[in-house]
C-alpha cells in the first residue's frame, strides 16, 4: 500500500515490441480508471523507476503486475524473478509472456544466425562488422550487457505465474474487461478467479465468432494471400486455400482478422483444451485436404511453404517441443 | 552390457488391424525388437499429432503409427485422414530440426503379424541409424528447462 493508500500497480516489458503497453494506453480514459484506483510504482515505459527501487520494496508490496515479454536475457529473468517476489499478483500479459509470440520464433535458429542477420544482412549498416561484446573495457571501467540465452522462455517457464492475458496485444475491450474486474474485486464486490485463469479471452475459437460462411470443407490447393487475385468476401478463408489459423485460436479478438479478408494468425494463442497449438492446426487441416492419393497430397503440402513458422507463429515458445533443434545443438551462449 | 544404442519407439496401433496383428505375432511366436512400446488407439485416424509431439519432447526416439491399407479403414477412410495428417507433420518437425524419418506410418492388416514384426524391425534399424533424438536432455543445457504440460488423470 502506498502513502495515498490506494494498491500499488507494475508493468514492465522483458523481449517484446512494446505493442501490450500501447494497447493498455489504447483504453482511452479508462487508464484514469487505473490512475484513480491504483499507485503506479514501476512502468518503464511511461515513467521514470529504477530497478534498486523495486529492490528497496517489500515482498508482496505491489499487488498486480503486468507483465509482457518473453525472457530472452539475464536482465528478463532478474526482473521476472524480481518482480515475482514483489508481487502478490504477476500476470503474464500478451502473447511473447504468454506463449513467446514472435520473438519465440527466434528459437528456430542458434544465436550465430541470430547475430548474423541482425548485424551482418544487407538491410543493417555496419561497414566495420561490429557486434555487440558482453564486456568492454574503457576508461572509466568495464561495461557490461546482459548475457542472450540460447532460446526464449515465456513467463510462466521461469516464474510461477497467477493469470494469462493472451493477444498479440491484448484488445482493448477485454483489457477493459478485466481491469473492471480488477477494480471490483478490490471494493470487494467480487472474489479473484482461481490461480491459472485465463482471462480477457472467450471459451470458443475464433471460427465460432467469425461470419464467413463454411461448408465445404475441402481445400485441393494452398495458396499465399499475396497471391490471391480476389478474396471472396463472405466463404471461409481456408476453403478458398488460404491458411487460417482460426480452428486452433481462442476467441476474444471478435475475429477481427478474417473480417477484413486477412487470414488469423493465431495471435490469441490456444483455444480452451488445446495443448499443442501447432498439433491442433496440423490436425485440422491435413482434416480438410481433399485427397487421397499420396502424390497429391505432397503436392498439396507443397502450398504450405512455412510450415513452422505458420502453425508456431506465436506458441513455438510454449509448445511441445519449445524450440527448434539449431538453437540449442549446443552453441548456444 | 553394451553401450548400444536401445532406442525407445512409440508405436500407435489401430484396433482393427495393426493392433490384431502385433497380438497375432505374439501369438505366432513372432519376435520383434523390444524398443517399440505399442498403444492402441481405435484408428490411425484418431491420431492427433500431440501424441507424436508429447512423445518426441517426453524422449522417445522415434514414433510408428499403423493402420489399415488404404480403402480397407473400419472408419471408412480415417487412414486417410492420418496418411495426411503424418505427411504434414513430417514437414513441420523437419523445419523444427527433427529428422522427418523418426516418424514412419506402415499399413499393416489385422492378417499380417509377420509383416509388422518385420517392419518395427526395419524402423528399429533406422533409427538406432539415426542415433538417439534425447529432446529432454538436450534441451535442458544451460539450465533452460523444456515446458511440460499437466499430466491429465485418466481413469482406467
Amino acid at each position: 500500500m502506498s502513502e495515498n493508500g490506494k494498491p500499488k500497480f507494475a508493468m514492465y516489458w522483458a523481449a517484446s515490441c512494446g505493442g501490450c503497453e500501447i494497447a493498455v494506453l489504447n483504453i482511452h480514459e479508462r487508464i484514469l480508471d487505473v490512475d484513480a484506483n491504483f499507485e503506479v510504482a514501476f512502468w518503464p515505459v511511461a515513467m521514470d523507476a529504477k530497478y534498486k527501487d523495486v529492490e528497496a520494496m517489500q515482498d508482496g508490496e505491489i499487488l498486480l503486475t503486468l507483465f509482457n515479454g518473453g525472457i530472452r536475457n539475464e536482465e528478463n529473468e532478474h526482473i521476472a524473478k524480481l518482480l515475482r517476489k514483489k508481487s502478490q499478483l504477476l500476470v503474464a500479459f500478451g502473447s511473447c509472456a504468454n506463449e513467446g509470440c514472435i520473438p519465440g520464433l527466434a528459437n528456430l535458429s542458434p544465436m550465430e544466425a541470430l547475430f548474423e542477420t541482425a548485424y551482418h544482412t544487407a538491410s543493417t549498416e555496419n561497414p566495420e562488422g561490429i557486434l555487440p561484446q558482453y564486456e568492454y573495457d574503457v576508461p572509466e571501467g568495464t561495461i557490461t550487457i546482459p548475457t542472450m540465452y540460447p532460446v526464449l522462455r515465456t513467463l510462466d517457464q521461469v516464474v510461477d505465474v497467477d493469470y494469462y492475458i493472451p493477444g498479440c496485444p491484448p484488445e482493448s475491450h477485454q483489457i477493459e474487461a478485466v481491469i473492471d474486474a480488477v477494480i471490483a474485486v478490490l471494493k470487494g464486490e467480487a472474489e479473484l478467479p482461481p490461480k491459472g485463469t485465463v482471462l480477457g479471452v472467450g471459451t470458443s475459437t475464433v471460427c465460432d465468432e467469425c461470419s464467413r460462411k463454411r461448408d465445404v470443407k475441402k481445400i485441393k490447393q494452398f495458396v499465399r494471400i499475396q497471391d490471391v487475385e480476389r478474396i471472396d468476401p463472405e466463404i471461409c478463408l481456408l476453403e478458398q486455400g488460404i491458411l487460417c489459423n482460426g480452428p486452433a485460436t481462442a476467441s476474444g479478438c471478435t475475429a477481427l482478422c478474417p473480417a477484413a479478408g486477412a487470414p488469423c494468425a493465431g495471435c490469441y494463442g490456444p483455444a480452451n483444451g488445446v495443448i499443442d497449438y501447432g498439433a491442433r492446426m496440423m490436425a485440422s487441416v491435413a482434416s480438410v485436404i481433399d485427397s487421397r492419393d499420396p502424390d497429391e497430397i505432397d503436392a498439396i503440402l507443397d502450398g504450405l511453404v512455412d510450415p513452422a513458422g505458420s502453425f508456431y507463429r506465436f506458441n513455438l515458445a510454449h509448445s511441445l517441443l519449445h524450440t527448434g533443434q539449431a538453437s540449442w545443438n549446443g552453441k548456444g551462449s | 552390457m553394451t553401450n548400444e544404442f536401445d532406442p525407445v519407439i512409440i508405436g500407435f496401433t489401430c484396433n482393427w488391424c495393426s493392433y490384431r496383428a502385433a497380438d497375432m505375432a505374439g501369438t505366432a511366436r513372432i519376435k520383434y525388437p523390444h524398443n517399440v512400446r505399442l498403444m492402441r488407439l481405435m484408428c490411425s485416424g484418431r491420431l492427433d499429432p500431440t501424441f507424436v509431439l508429447k512423445a518426441l519432447a517426453g524422449g522417445a526416439d522415434g514414433v510408428l503409427l499403423t493402420g489399415c491399407h488404404p480403402g480397407e479403414c473400419h472408419y471408412l477412410e480415417q487412414n486417410y485422414k492420418a496418411l495426411r495428417r503424418v505427411k504434414l507433420l513430417k514437414r513441420t518437425i523437419a523445419a523444427m530440426g527433427i529428422e522427418p524419418e523418426r516418424v514412419k506410418l506402415v499399413w499393416a492388416s489385422a492378417a499380417e503379424g509377420t509383416f509388422l514384426a518385420k517392419e518395427i524391425g526395419v524402423f528399429v534399424e533406422e533409427i538406432k541409424a539415426l542415433g538417439p533424438l534425447n529432446w529432454p536432455q538436450r534441451a535442458g543445457i544451460n539450465g533452460i528447462p523444456v515446458h511440460q504440460p499437466e499430466i491429465e488423470e485418466v481413469p482406467a
